[in-house]
């Protein structure tokens, strides 16, 4: 490696600490960026990586530690002196705003073209160049409620490269992206650290982190455990050095005999958002025992279906039985009481409520019968067992069950619904992405409890673009695409090349 | 009864109707500023009251009804100031906020008429401003060219408010800080700095709009408005938070308003009936509020207070 010059360190934070109540977020951190390479920041839900990230843009103030710019310390108080500074930053949640076009998201917090009479014309062309230079391809004038998620996140990445910051934060950019869109940022980012830039990057996927990385630093309760480069290390060292034990990252499959049907989808038609058909003719069964995985790209009906199944959105037509019962025009808490659970997709918004606590939270689904309500009134002594069993059980990191749900790091908040959802033993079970988001060792934790309950006779209908997921986990593979069903293949004949073929809609 | 009778007292009850229309409006299209950035006001009707009282006493005071209408603007922007701190800066319930302004407005605006003033004092408030050749128009010139000047100002500070909202780059700060705060702070646009810019020009409007009710009837009496100020705040929900929604909305009450008075003043309707009848602008508000809630267009930041972690 070449010798490194003070000159090369675009940015270096030393000693950063940082207290929330209850909780150390960051313990003496030092972490630097060379012009030109990706830094990754590695650790488990709740390590302090956006913690820290979150600091360097403003949005926090550290209680200790220097940041220094070139060599220069600074103090950064809000994004604005952020951006001022060059830095940019991809949030782990989507920071967009919906009723605006992509062009006006842009321009957003840019000094305008014109004081009085908006101008974006200037701003629109701009945005077409660097879509050519980087492709990445946005219609500058959608809304963002218009655009699916991966072209959320290329507005995301526009407003940084619009920006031209010398030092982008992306935290967790992949998580909601495919495989296919994540080969293309990852040009784009290769492009923009050829450019001179630095990138810190920031995944709970571990074969990116091995493609990507230049350097990789690992946190582990708000400190630093480990730097280390794709070089030197493998994908278990890394797992290791996260979570501090062995992780197994492909999960086992236990014996299990599929029994009798717990869900018959027959000729499903239900709407998107826009009116528009999402799920057509659709046809599905999944047996007890079982589990039926449905690949497909993001977008292509099966948020609306999982949706449908649920009872939160309207069918059209078609018959869903669960259980023996009819289910179309069910509420959502009658195809609860049918031994249904959901996790939904969205679990910030569709899964939690960030003003409750977390034992709030994690009795939301059933705090209104035994145990843990008698007679109309709560049991505290049972709640705060099964909480405290709950949070162990899937590591949860949080400092007490009555913590505010919206101060947890975003995948422990993943972790708290889907710890709710699987608690109850359920006999059919909705799986909407139940691993996004999560830490490697939740994961495994969240594949193990999944391929217990089928073994103890759950019937698994698994929505899951992560291809090695549903391969590793299902029975039966249902590939989406555009609403309808493209294919089904076995476990044994599912392979990641036919897989991804029939999700790109070519027929077999 | 002849032709020109009736037709004179149609073309009557519309200028009435749009005069009544015009405190609505200008109170209705500050709240909606403010609203499309995420703040409810709902001490308009508060407001409204001290607008009015300082722009009749001054003009009482000064026989100048053009000082009466700063005056009405500016006590109602020195309110902004004090929501905004209030609301933004001690991130108080919006909600409750709102009902303590009104009830701060009621009551100081009755005693401090009853110390200063005592007696109901007429002055010579708005005449009418007829435009030269529009108002020599047939029927429309009396209808719309015969008015006092606020409604002019009103109706044309409908375009303005939605230029200034759809067009302007502080328009549509004041959208993405009334959707999606996070993301405007993100980018490094002031949150609070926004805010308190509507919340000021939208209270300035409502303190407006109080004096236009007092300058126009040329008195001052204990809770003149009379919920003028709460029918406002509806009038943007039934408008969808779009100016000319929001206009649609104050004509017809308007209208209404101008029909049951003439009605009143025909003898049409008398006595109980006539208290009835009186009440129909009101019942009539809330079924169009049913009928058109859809909620579509509400600024999803709207009552939720901005703060950025620590
Ligand atoms: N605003 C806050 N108030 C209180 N505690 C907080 C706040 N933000 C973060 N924390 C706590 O700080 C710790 C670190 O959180 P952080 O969000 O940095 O984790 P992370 O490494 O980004 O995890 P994830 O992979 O889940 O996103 C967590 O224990 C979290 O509960
Ligand atoms: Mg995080």
């Amino acid at each position: 490696m070449a010798p490194t010059t003070a000159g090369d360190l675009l940015l270096e934070m030393e000693g950063i600490t940082k207290r929330f109540p209850g909780v150390v977020a960051n313990e003496a951190v030092d972490f630097d960026v060379r012009r030109g390479e990706v830094h990754t920041l590695l650790g488990e839900n709740g390590a302090g990586k956006s913690t820290l990230m979150k600091i360097l843009y403003g949005l926090y103030h550290a209680d200790e530690g220097e940041v220094r710019l070139s060599g220069k310390p600074v103090t950064i108080n809000s994004p604005s002196d952020a951006i001022d500074r060059g830095i940019g930053m991809i949030h782990q949640h989507f920071m967009l705003v919906p009723t605006l076009t992509v062009a006006e998201n842009v321009a957003l917090g840019l000094p305008p073209i014109r004081r009085i009479r908006q101008d974006l014309g200037p701003v629109r062309e701009r945005i077409s160049e660097l879509s050519d230079a980087y492709g990445l391809q946005v219609d500058p004038d959608a809304y963002i409620w218009q655009l699916a998620v991966g072209e959320r996140q290329r507005v995301e990445i526009m407003k940084a490269i619009y920006r031209d910051v010398s030092l982008l934060i992306l935290d967790e950019p992949t998580s909601v992206l495919t495989p296919a869109e994540v080969d293309d940022l990852f040009v784009t980012l290769r492009q923009m650290t050829d450019g001179g830039r630095g990138l810190v990057f920031i995944s709970h996927k571990l074969h990116e982190v091995m493609a990507l990385s230049d350097r990789i630093t690992v946190l582990r309760g708000g400190r630093v455990t480990g730097r280390t480069m794709p070089s030197e290390t493998s994908r278990e060292q890394l797992a290791h050095m996260m979570v501090g034990r062995e992780v197994q990252l492909a999960p086992t499959r236990l014996e299990s005999k599929a029994a009798e049907a717990r869900l018959k989808v027959k000729d499903l038609n239900v709407l998107g958002d826009r009116g528009t058909p999402a799920v057509t003719d659709f046809d599905l069964e999944v047996r007890s025992g079982e589990v039926v995985g449905i690949a497909g790209v993001s977008g292509n009906g099966q948020r609306e279906l999982a949706e449908a199944l649920a009872g939160l959105r309207p069918v059209v037509s078609g018959e869903v039985v669960m259980n023996g019962v009819e289910t179309t025009d069910r509420t959502p808490k009658e195809i609860r009481r049918l031994g249904v659970s959901y996790i939904p997709e969205e679990r910030m918004r569709d899964g939690a409520i960030g003003e409750f606590s977390v034992a709030e939270n994690l009795i939301l689904t059933d705090h209104d019968r035994p145990p843990i309500s008698r007679r109309g009134l709560l049991d505290f002594k049972q709640i705060e067992d099964g909480c405290s069993d709950l949070v162990r059980r899937f590591t949860v990191k949080t400092p007490t069950l009555d913590t505010p749900t919206a101060n947890l790091s975003g995948g422990n908040i993943q972790k708290l619904v889907i710890a709710r959802e699987l608690s109850g033993e359920p006999e059919l079970l909705i799986a909407s992405q139940p691993t996004r988001g999560v830490d490697i060792g939740a994961a495994e934790y969240i594949h193990t409890v999944l391929m217990d309950q089928r073994a103890g006779g759950t019937a698994i209908l698994l929505i899951s673009e992560d291809l090695d997921e549903v391969i590793g986990l299902s029975d039966r593979i249902a590939v989406m695409f555009e609403g309808r069903i493209m294919g089904t293949l076995d476990q044994e004949e599912a392979t990641v090349q036919r897989l991804g073929l029939l999700m790109a809609g070519v027929s077999e | 009864m002849s032709d020109f009778f009736t037709v004179s007292v149609l073309l009557a009850t519309l200028a009435a109707g749009i005069r009544l229309a015009t405190p609505f409006l200008l109170a209705a299209l500050g709240e909606t500023l403010g609203q499309r950035s995420g703040v409810l006001n709902l001490g308009v009707e508060g407001v409204m009251l001290l607008g009015a009282y300082g722009a009749y006493y001054a003009t009482l005071r000064t026989e100048s009804v053009l000082l009466g209408i700063v005056i009405g603007l500016a006590v109602g922007g020195a309110m902004g100031i004090v929501y905004g701190v209030v609301t933004l800066a001690l991130k108080a319930e919006q909600g409750i906020s709102g009902i303590g302004i009104f009830i701060f407005g009621l009551g100081l605006s009755d005693l401090l008429f009853q110390k200063q003033v005592g007696t109901p004092t007429p002055i010579d408030g708005l005449g009418d401003l007829a435009i030269p050749v529009l108002g020599d128009l047939p029927w429309v010139g009396e209808v719309l060219f015969h008015q006092n000047v606020l409604v002019y100002v009103a109706f044309l500070l409908v375009p303005a408010m939605w230029y200034l909202i759809n067009r302007t780059p502080f328009g549509m700060n004041v959208r993405a800080v009334g959707e999606t705060p996070e993301a405007a702070d993100s980018l490094g646009v002031s949150v609070n700095r926004t805010r308190y810019i509507t919340i000021f020009v939208g209270n300035a409007l409502a303190g407006l709009a109080g004096a236009s009710l007092a300058l126009e009837l040329g008195i001052f009496q204990q809770n003149l408005t009379n919920g003028h100020g709460f029918i406002a705040v509806a009038l943007v929900y039934f408008g969808a938070w779009r100016p000319v929604g929001v206009m649609a909305g104050s004509m017809v009450f308007g209208l209404v308003s101008a029909m049951v008075l003439q009605w009143k003043t025909l003898g049409i309707v008398v006595g109980t009936t006539a208290s009835i009848v009186g009440m129909f602008p009101a019942v009539l508000t809330i079924l169009v509020l049913v009928l058109v809630s859809r909620r579509t267009g509400s600024p999803s930041a709207l009552t939720r207070p901005f703060e950025r972690g620590h």
